[in-house]
């Protein structure tokens, strides 16, 4: 024990001593976690849309405000050809494309029937699908208002109609960054515990001093313990000022318990931890630790559910996403703070990620050897 | 009983392409200082971190107080110390807690062991807040022997601990090795200098992974069977080539300003008119004595 004591002194010594690790752990994660909730949202604003009004009529302008009025389009071209609005999409000046055509206005109330022209820029596939529908929406209400003003409407529908009000739980207004927000701690959790431990060991390795201590009496398992500890700690801290500044600048308080929350965190840090320590005992350097541990941090978050939802990829990557601890914890991070689930629902993602935590220590300690 | 044994070790590295160490064996008595003498390539360092356990041996079995070095590699850790050539403590500790740290490692204290260290330690004491990684050379060794003393080993094994050292700082450590062979600690060192091989009791002369000899320095130096010659003249490469040329030369060499040479027979009377019919001049020859260098060079040929 009074090793473990001093091991742990030592290496929060180092820790400490090194400034630019200090700054890594604390500031960045702060930046980060200021920044990217803002950045990477997902509703699709700001659709360059290039119109081509073929009809100049009360109509056409009619719905060309409505659609700008939207908020989600930016009319970047009102062009005279569809040649003249295309050169803009190859510019990369244009998304969309709205072709109004001649005798619009004349066509749509003498006969009742109007055909527009929809061209997308299918390059960027999110922008172009979303830009798409919401034009196709915005000019099917545009449809439904010239009805109810030319066309008498009988008393009963002839068809029956179904009307759809879908209400949104959890995030009644369907904010993206309480989404996000939760999704992004995680993450950040994640890879200052996991980088920070896989590095540490790598470090001892490249310097030379690993040599020293090989030598000494010192037990395996305590000192990998004093490698995962101060890195626990620290993860835990940066959770910590993770979830006061969701508070402070996103107002996002966590619905469930604050205690269920860190036993997860807890348990979960262990099996990152442990990542990080298998990585640093199959590297002889610390790029190659960083590269490893990047490799594995890109299929970590693209296949964590953070941006996309894991219900909607193929079988064989949800297979995959059962092994990936961020999967679980991102899960129980929206659980937990976003629908106040209790200790009881996730049961089922403490279990794995258990699980986990003890192969990968397990592995961990048996694969760091003191002799070659 | 001896303190070291190392019984036909053999370590090969890239699947038995290159034979660090090959068929070694030696001993090493209680509290004698050992040195292992050879060039950069030699096999030093294998042998040394397979005696510290950081590395098994192929073949061959050794011991250290007796404990097998595979099988006791506990033990064996507890009571050495190892001073590897390249600097490994904690750069970013200062010596103090360096010390302390080490001490701990080995569950002891500073203070238990203080008297071992005293001598050294004292020299770097007044700095004993500074990091480890902004000492200088000499500083960084004296604080790397404390380091591997602190736990009073039995035996020390020291790689190569004068390389990159000053002379005078070379010659300071040589003398902090004599006083802590008269504690008792054995000592085994390695080194690449040939003048220091004349400061162990025994050295083993190692070159390919092969021993060449293993005897104290004097017997070494006195068992050399041919007469040695130091010659000089004008022109050094000039001088080389002839004596190469000179039927008698059985063995001829570069030796600072000197070429050393041994003939058959011992005879050097023709030497001196054949060396100025080549058109050499100033010409001197020396009947000397030799050093372990020389006879490190015979073994070799």
């Amino acid at each position: 024990m009074r090793t473990l004591r001093f091991l742990l002194q030592k290496e929060f010594r180092q820790i400490f001593r090194n400034r630019a690790i200090v700054t890594l752990i604390f500031v960045m994660p702060v930046m980060q976690f200021l920044v990217m909730p803002l950045a990477a949202d997902y509703e699709v604003r700001n659709i360059n849309l290039a119109v081509v009004d073929n009809d100049h009529s009360p109509y056409s302008q009619k719905l060309i405000s409505k659609v700008i009025a939207s908020g989600y389009f930016k009319l970047t071209g009102y062009n005279d050809s569809y040649k003249d609005a295309f050169k803009l999409i190859e510019a990369d000046k244009a998304d969309l494309i709205l072709e109004i055509p001649h005798g619009f206005e004349r066509n749509l109330i003498r006969e009742d029937k109007q055909k527009l022209f929809l061209a997308v820029n299918a390059i960027n596939g999110t922008k172009a699908n979303l830009g798409g529908a919401y034009l196709g929406s915005i000019i099917g209400d545009f449809n439904a208002d010239i009805r109810m003003q030319l066309v008498q409407q009988p008393r009963f529908s002839q068809f029956p109609v179904i009307e759809i009000v879908a209400s949104n739980w959890f995030n009644p207004v369907l904010n993206y960054k309480v989404f996000i927000v939760p999704g992004i701690l995680a993450i950040l959790v994640t890879m200052i515990g996991g980088f920070l431990a896989a590095l540490n060991i790598v470090k001892e390795k490249e310097i030379g001093t690993i040599e020293q201590i090989n030598v000494t009496p010192i037990k395996k398992h305590i000192f990998i313990l004093g490698k995962l500890i101060p890195f626990w700690v620290l993860a835990n801290i940066v959770f910590t000022i993770g979830l006061i500044l969701a508070r402070l600048i996103y107002g996002i308080v966590p619905i469930g318990s604050l205690l269920v929350l860190y036993i997860f965190i807890a348990i979960y840090l262990l099996t990152v931890l442990g990542f990080g320590l298998l990585v640093s005992t199959f590297c002889d350097t610390q790029q190659q630790a960083m590269f490893i541990m990047f490799f594995f941090m890109m299929i970590f978050i693209l296949l964590g559910g953070l941006f996309t939802s894991i219900d909607s990829m193929p079988d064989w990557a949800k297979l995959i996403t059962r092994f990936n601890p961020v999967r679980y914890m991102i899960e129980v991070m929206r659980m937990v703070i976003l629908k106040g689930s209790g200790f009881r629902d996730i049961l089922p993602h403490l279990a794995a990620v258990s699980a986990m935590a003890v192969f990968l220590n397990g592995w961990a300690v048996l694969n760091y050897k003191k002799t070659n | 009983m001896e303190a070291i044994r190392v019984n036909h070790i053999t370590k090969t590295y890239n699947e038995g392409k290159v034979k660090a160490v090959d068929d070694v064996s030696f001993s090493v008595g209680k509290g004698e200082l050992f040195g292992l003498i050879g060039p950069d390539g030699a096999g030093k360092t294998s042998i040394f971190r397979m005696l510290t356990t950081l590395l098994l041996p192929d073949k061959g079995t050794a011991t250290v107080d007796g404990f097998d070095v595979v099988k006791d590699f506990r033990q064996i850790r507890n009571s050495v110390g190892y001073m590897p050539g390249k600097f490994s403590l904690y750069q970013d500790l200062t010596i103090e807690e360096n010390l302390n740290f080490f001490a701990t490692v080995f569950d002891t204290t500073v203070e238990q062991n203080y008297h071992l260290i005293k001598d050294i330690y004292v020299q770097i004491e007044p700095f004993k807040k500074r990091r480890a990684g902004k000492l200088s050379g000499g500083m960084k060794q004296k604080l790397a022997l404390c380091c591997a003393l602190i736990h009073k080993p039995t035996t020390l094994f020291l790689d190569e601990p004068t390389t990159g050292v000053d002379p005078v700082s070379r010659k300071e450590f040589w003398e902090m090795l004599r006083r802590l062979k008269e504690q008792g600690i054995t000592i085994m060192v390695s080194t690449p200098y040939m003048d220091e091989a004349s400061l162990c009791d025994r050295i083993a002369l190692i070159q390919g992974g092969k021993i060449l000899s293993v005897d104290t320095p004097d017997n070494i130096v006195n068992t050399y069977p041919d007469r040695l010659y130091a010659i000089k003249a004008n022109e050094m490469y000039l001088l080389l080539k002839t004596l190469e040329s000179y039927p008698d030369t059985s063995n001829s060499y570069a030796f600072g300003e000197y070429a050393h040479a041994t003939f058959k027979n011992n005879d050097v009377s023709e030497l001196d008119n054949y060396l100025s019919s080549k058109g050499l001049s100033g010409i001197e020859i020396k009947d000397i004595e030799a050093t372990i260098e020389d006879s490190f060079i015979r073994l070799l040929h």
